[in-house]
């Protein structure tokens, strides 16, 4: 990457604090997001791919900052995320927008589409009503929406026209960056790919910036040229999607890859069966964190007491495993 | 190449035909299953495929008599468990058939768990509505059920509550608790939708190995065109209430004659090679209150014409063993996309 990178992210850490025990007395604390760094340069989409309770919603609203940050940072532009006063925080959020995996999430029920697409414009003044009516407008119909969707409410909606309304809102305030949080994970497989078309268009045309968090590894791999795989709270591997699919590196990314089935009757994965159940984020493993349920051969005692770094095998490849190599 | 009808010399175990099942709602009355017949060997894996909304979870809803109102399966309807019409029977005779002979597992199995009742107790109690044994054996055979379904340390979980569990974990109980009493068939409405796919992986494989050893068929429900490619001998697409397409998996996979079959295939991003752009299904499905005339899929397909509109096609034959409700099949020259 030779242009600075428009999100950088550097050694980020999230701990939260949650009750627990059976009169939620006790508290413990919750390592989502561990030591994370990466960059996502403009017009790009870094795909951030990982299991349940992994840390990779937590880091991508860190990334936002609509979680506060442990330690490490967030540089958007330039700019120190977590810096910011509340009103250039403000500024910076019309640049930075998120969309959910519900977009039930983002939109109020009981305000018409139309409202909730315009609402983002006017709370950041950006224009005057009869210009922001247009807005709407064109962007209902840039998200495939027909222009009576502005009348009507979320709930007249079907699953993909709702994720489409939502797409419109976060467009509303003409970001350039948009964490996408499982955009497409509760629709149904033909209504994902006109969502999923969708994305991709809207970034050609409006040279937008993804980070596209998914679990589902094929959904990934089409629509991020570059991908980091995310394992308890830590990035395990990164690097081109075609390197990682063709060869990956990590035990976990092998396994995670070898689990997928494969709609092709033909072919018979071999396939990787990982020990145990995933560790939580409350007592992380010492060593790497995936030692437990490693498979790998050479797995010994350095995996158990010593954490790995990430480091570079291949150009732009790089993974955190004492054993792995190129 | 397999056949699609069961192997000769045993009758079928689960026998659909002419299934319609009825929902009456205040905008009319959804035809959410209409008129499909399917069929399911002894020890038999067929798929039942497609998306939100098809009608295959009312489907195997009502082949347990689960549909309630304002829910019924219309006259006419046939289901045979074993030859027995399940229709026929009464409430006693339904409940016995339930779990004794056919199961359900379901996508959450924290709905179908009792979230104030541990998990051994859960499994030891459907299996003493099955069988007269004692709380103690019944406890006994709980605690190795939950090994069977790959539960770690099964004697201490057996005492644990369902939201101590794993989602995972969850899945293998409710499990556990189907196959308590060896049924022949188990329903398997999207089994591990819900569940990361390492965990998806682990549960289909423990799926396989207790269907081998118990001998039992699987109706497995899901949209994942992946799991009805690996874990299927037999599969059926459903589109808008009714079999859009039947055949062998592998004829299904190297040959599909439904566009909307072909649709999905072409909407399912691939894991090895990226395509420039996915090959979207226009539009969405219909709601059940108002299915198109016609063929029910044609506002959505690329190749409808005129006969599309007007008439609904049969099941036609593909080939012997394989079947699609396409005017395609009888005139294939019409394969031509137009495009919108």
């Amino acid at each position: 990457m030779t242009a600075p990178a428009l999100v950088e992210v550097r050694d980020l850490v999230t701990h939260f604090t949650r009750r627990a025990g059976m009169l939620g007395t006790r508290k413990e604390t919750v390592q989502a997001v561990n030591g994370v760094s990466l960059d996502v340069a403009r017009r790009e989409t870094l795909g951030l791919v990982g299991e349940s309770g992994c840390g990779k919603t937590t880091l991508g609203r860190t990334i936002l900052r609509l979680v506060e940050r442990t330690s490490g940072t967030v540089r958007f532009d330039g700019e120190d995320v977590f810096a910011l006063g509340p009103e250039p925080l403000r500024r910076l959020r019309r640049r930075m927008q998120i969309i959910f995996q519900d977009p039930y999430a983002s939109l109020n029920p009981r305000m018409s589409i139309g409202r909730a697409v315009k609402e983002g414009i006017e709370v950041h003044h950006l224009a005057s009503d009869p210009e922001a009516e247009r807005r709407v407008t064109a962007l209902l119909q840039e998200v495939g929406l027909s222009a009576d969707a502005a009348q009507r409410y979320p709930h007249e909606f079907s699953g993909g026209q709702r994720q489409r309304a939502g797409i419109a809102r976060a467009l509303a305030v003409e970001p350039e960056f948009i964490v996408c949080d499982e955009p497409v994970s509760a629709l149904d497989v033909s209504v994902q790919a006109q969502v999923l078309n969708l994305l991709a268009d809207l970034q050609a045309r409006r040279g937008l910036s993804y980070l596209f968090i998914s679990h589902d590894l094929a959904v990934i791999r089409h629509i991020a040229p570059r991908v980091a795989v995310m394992y308890l709270g830590r990035i395990v591997e990164e690097g081109p999607s075609e390197a990682i699919y063709a060869r990956a590196l990590h035990p976990y990314t092998q396994a995670l890859l070898s689990a997928v089935p494969v709609p092709d009757p033909k072919t018979k994965r071999q396939r990787i069966v990982l020990a145990g159940e995933p560790p939580s984020a409350v007592h992380p493993p010492a060593g790497c964190p995936f030692h437990p349920r490693c498979q790998h051969p050479a797995k010994d005692e350095t995996c158990r007491t010593t954490r790995p770094e990430l480091r570079a095998l291949e150009t732009g490849h790089r993974v955190a495993c004492h054993k792995a190599d190129a | 190449m397999s056949n699609p009808a069961p192997a000769p010399g045993h009758g079928p175990l689960l026998e659909i035909r002419d299934l319609t099942v009825l929902f009456t709602v205040p905008d009319g009355v959804a035809r959410a299953v209409d008129g499909i017949d399917l069929t399911v060997g002894e020890g038999e894996t067929v798929g039942l495929v497609g998306e939100s909304g098809c009608g295959k979870s009312v489907t195997a809803l009502a082949v347990l008599r689960l549909v309630e109102p304002p829910g019924h399966i219309a006259h006419g309807s046939s289901i045979r468990l074993e030859g027995r019409d399940l229709l026929a029977l009464g409430a006693k005779e339904i409940r016995a058939v339930r779990g004794n002979h056919v199961a359900l597992v379901f996508q959450e199995p924290l709905s179908a768990l009792d979230p104030v009742l541990k998990i051994g107790d859960q499994v030891a109690e459907a299996i003493r509505a099955h069988e007269h044994v004692s709380r103690g054996t019944a406890h006994w055979r709980a605690v190795e059920m939950l090994t069977a379904v790959g539960i770690p340390d099964a004697a201490r979980h057996a005492a644990a509550y369902p939201h101590q569990l794993s989602g995972g974990m969850r899945q293998r109980a409710l499990i556990a608790m189907a196959l308590a009493c060896h049924p022949k068939l188990l329903l398997a409405d999207e089994p591990t939708t819900a569940l990361d796919v390492t965990i998806q992986a682990e549960i289909l494989e423990l799926l396989d190995s207790l269907q081998q050893r118990l001998g039992m068929a699987v109706l497995l429900i899901t949209h994942n065109l992946g799991i009805v490619a690996e874990r299927t001998r037999r599969v059926y697409v459903m589109y808008a209430g009714q079999i859009v397409e039947e055949a062998a998996t592998e004829q299904l996979f190297s040959h599909p004659s439904h566009p909307y079959t072909e649709g999905l295939m072409g909407a399912v991003p691939s894991l090895d090679e990226r395509k420039d752009r996915l090959q979207a299904v226009p539009g969405q499905v219909p709601p059940a209150t108002a299915w198109p005339p016609g063929c029910r899929f044609h506002p959505r397909c690329p190749f409808a014409w005129e006969k599309c509109l007007k008439e609904m096609p049969d099941l036609l034959d593909v080939t012997p063993v394989h079947k699609a409700r396409c005017w395609l099949v009888e005139e294939p020259q019409r394969r031509v996309r137009s495009e919108a």
